[in-house]
């Protein structure tokens, strides 16, 4: 499952970035990597961006982006 | 990219003697967002120089720092915010030059202070880290501490220094908590053993962007998380997981799928009437100012060509340079709140997909409705883009949005020909003219910004991937060191280029000379005609004549380079209207209705008027839109570029306007 799949305010977890471009090096800098907690907060008023949450700070990200981070969901299920 | 290997090798510090002899420059990097703005400001006070890095456009900052009583002040440098050595923008290359002791012409670091978020450590610790490795002398500031303590985070900073080999100093910029231990650390670190000797607690050291394999890189970056993830969490104990941040619940609200786009047209809305309404009263006291000055000036000197180069040249370019002030100054006062609250960052996120349609990002949605008002301040705004295609593309469209220099042209032309003329008897034809001019701007904007980002300025989509930072209450003092900085940027770069336009034209206007004054009515038309300005008009005449303009048009055309309202002064000189303000409007509107050709046919008809809106909607003319987009891209190129297009496109679409209404009949 990759990131742009997942329901909202469900933690997940990263399993992987796909390699290679642009992107994907900023992403994982900026902490996006293997074994990151991730939650989807909302999408944007017109559907894109998404707003993620990433070990506890937010970032927004285009679907295209998304696409390319796989995560599982996580146990615990929704929070709030 | 061995370069980077072979610079490491050689960045060992060299012992630094602290005896007053040797003035201290610290480098304060870190991610952006993390507090580095504000840590920089509480350090510095108001001794800060704004300039640019040699060569390129990226801002650099500096101040002084009283370290201590017995040292001069340390020179501090507020590099741009950067994630990670490996930059991907130009501002990120700079910094990133200047860490790895690169750069040119900077002087080099002695001492990195790396601005580290408490309440986000993990992340920003991977720059921190990087920085370590390259084993120069590094303190850590970690900022936001007050929020960490009260999001119940508990920071071991002994425990945390230990692990990394580096002094980490809790500080809170805003209440100044903190700022002398820094100095004290950062002193320590210079004064105490090289950094090979207090270090071996096992960090290991990873250079990893040396790589150009991605796979190895990934690889690399993973293990180097996985160790920052170890440290923190023996460091840093976390009671209160899960719970909604406060910002998330801002953001409930704020971007909304209603309320947001709702909440953003409303601010959007008070900055434009701010900008559009508040900004005319200082404008118009500058402008009272600067005529009462040159009024002053030609009563009490001689008349003579030095008087009016004084009187019309100098003082008058003056005052048209500080006349775009205040507007720059209210949207600068709104930009650094919007900034500093965080609200900057929604709005992106609200409009990107709308941005997107015509290839832009979501960051290019303020600094265009910005333009509306004036597009110079807009212009400035576009640095928050920063991918420089992008950032090219909103520059080049900005002039498009009808800003408030054309009212007085649009409310001449409907003084003059649409006045009083109804549709459906309720709405004012004039109206609909004016929201017809801002609608045609946004859509030739939008057809531009399509075919540039296909043609000149095609480049692979750049990724939207932007930190949506933490609310937080704006600092009075960031936001006057803000306006400080763009006041003097914009007054100091492009003031000199707009001076010396004004002075250029009014040279065209004033030779050669046709009296020894042209203090008088009959004489000042006289001269104008006579005029290099009024003999480039009559020259242009043919080419202007399909579009409905006559010679005198032309003169308009030509002065209103300087800026678009200048033509309503030219054209009451050239027709004799008089030069009383509280007439010349109405007498100018009768000058104009019954102006004739020399075959008896009237020059002005309402389709005349359209097609000169048009023109001054579609044509850069504006010399501060010129020197600004001069200023912000380096070059002549652009701003060359931006004339000669819009001026194409003005012509045909005035041309078409013209003679495709004759054609239907119109007059």
């Amino acid at each position: 499952m990759t990131l742009d799949m997942i329901p909202q305010n469900v933690m997940a977890r990263v399993t992987s970035v796909a390699p290679a471009d642009g992107h994907s090096l900023r992403l994982m800098e900026m902490g996006v990597v293997p074994g990151a907690p991730v939650r989807v907060v909302k999408a944007a008023p017109l559907g894109d961006p998404i707003h993620v949450c990433v070990r506890n700070y937010h970032l927004a990200l285009r679907r295209a982006e998304a696409k390319s981070i796989t995560v599982t969901l996580h146990d615990s299920g929704a929070i709030d | 990219m061995s370069a980077i290997v072979k610079t490491l090798n050689h960045c060992s510090p060299d012992p630094v003697k602290v005896d007053g002899s040797h003035s201290l420059t610290i480098a304060l990097a870190g991610n952006p967002n993390a507090g580095k703005t504000s840590l920089f400001n509480s350090l510095t006070g108001l001794r800060q120089k704004v300039a640019n890095y040699p060569g390129v456009t990226v801002e650099s900052k500096s101040g002084l720092w009283s370290l201590a009583r017995h040292l001069p002040p340390a020179r501090v440098v507020d590099l741009p915010g950067l994630y990670s050595l490996d930059a991907t923008s130009l501002d990120e290359e700079i910094a990133r030059d200047i860490l790895l002791r690169r750069a040119t012409n900077i002087a080099i670091p002695d001492v990195i202070v790396v601005v580290v978020d408490a309440t986000n450590l993990v992340r920003n610790l991977y720059l921190a880290t990087q920085l370590i490795d390259t084993r120069q002398r590094v303190v850590i500031a970690l900022t936001m501490f007050d929020r960490a303590e009260r999001s119940q985070l508990k920071i071991d900073t002994k425990q945390l220094s230990d692990a990394l080999g580096v002094p980490v100093v809790p500080v809170v910029a805003r209440r100044r908590r903190g700022l002398e231990e820094l100095s004290r650390a950062v002193l320590d670190v210079i004064e105490g053993p090289p950094l090979e000797d207090v270090r071996g607690n096992g960090f290991p050291l990873l250079v990893e962007n040396a790589l150009a394999d991605p796979a190895g890189r990934h690889s690399k970056l993973i293990k180097r998380y996985a160790l920052i993830e170890r440290i923190v969490s023996d460091a840093v104990e976390i009671s209160d997981q899960g719970r909604l941040s406060f910002s998330e619940r801002i953001d409930r609200v704020v971007t909304h799928k209603i309320f947001g786009p709702l909440i953003l047209m409303l601010v959007m809305l008070l900055v434009f009437q701010t900008i559009f309404s508040w900004a005319s009263l200082p404008m118009n006291l500058i402008d009272q100012v600067f005529s009462a000055l040159s009024d002053s000036v030609r009563t009490t000197l001689p008349a003579g060509v030095f008087t009016d180069l004084l009187a019309d040249g100098i003082i008058a370019g003056v005052g048209g340079v500080l006349a775009f002030l205040p507007q720059i100054l209210l949207l600068f006062f709104f930009i650094s709140i919007l900034e500093d609250s965080g609200y900057m960052a929604r709005a992106a996120f609200l409009t990107d997909r709308l941005m997107r349609a015509v290839g832009l990002h979501g960051k290019a949605f303020v600094p265009l409705l910005s333009s509306f008002a004036c597009a110079v301040p807009g212009i400035m705004a576009t640095r928050t883009i920063e991918n420089p295609k992008d950032r090219i593309a909103t520059i080049m469209i900005a002039p498009f949005m009808s800003c408030s220099a054309r009212l007085p042209v649009y409310t001449l032309m409907i003084a003059a020909f649409f006045s009083g003329q109804k549709v459906l008897g309720v709405i004012s034809v004039g109206a609909l003219i004016i929201l017809g001019m801002y609608l045609l701007g946004i859509a030739v904007a939008i057809v531009v910004a399509w075919i540039m980002k296909r043609t000149i300025l095609k480049a692979p989509a750049p990724p939207f991937v932007m930190e949506l930072p933490p609310y937080r209450v704006p600092q009075l003092g960031n936001v006057a060191h803000t306006l400080f900085a763009r006041s003097t940027v914009f007054l100091k770069r492009a003031g000199t280029v707009i001076l010396a336009i004004s002075i250029l034209l009014w040279a065209l206007v004033a030779f050669p000379r046709a009296g020894s004054s042209t203090f008088l009515q009959k004489e000042r038309a006289a001269q104008v005609q006579n005029s290099f300005a009024g003999r480039a008009g009559r020259l242009i005449e043919p080419a202007i004549k399909p579009l409905g303009f006559d010679w005198k048009i032309g003169i308009g055309l030509i002065s209103s380079f300087a800026a678009r309202e200048t033509i309503v002064s030219t054209l009451s000189i050239v027709y004799n209207a008089g030069d009383n303000p509280e007439t010349k409007s109405s007498s100018l509107v009768d000058a104009l209705r019954s102006a004739k050709r020399s075959d008896g046919s009237l020059v002005w008809t309402p389709l005349t008027g359209l097609s000169l809106m048009i023109f001054f909607l579609l044509a850069c003319q504006c010399m501060s839109t010129v020197a600004i987009v001069r200023r912000e891209t380096n070059s002549w190129r652009w701003p060359t570029f931006m004339v000669g297009y819009m001026l194409v496109l003005a012509y045909a679409a005035s041309f078409v306007t013209y003679q495709g209404g004759q054609l239907l009949g119109f007059r």
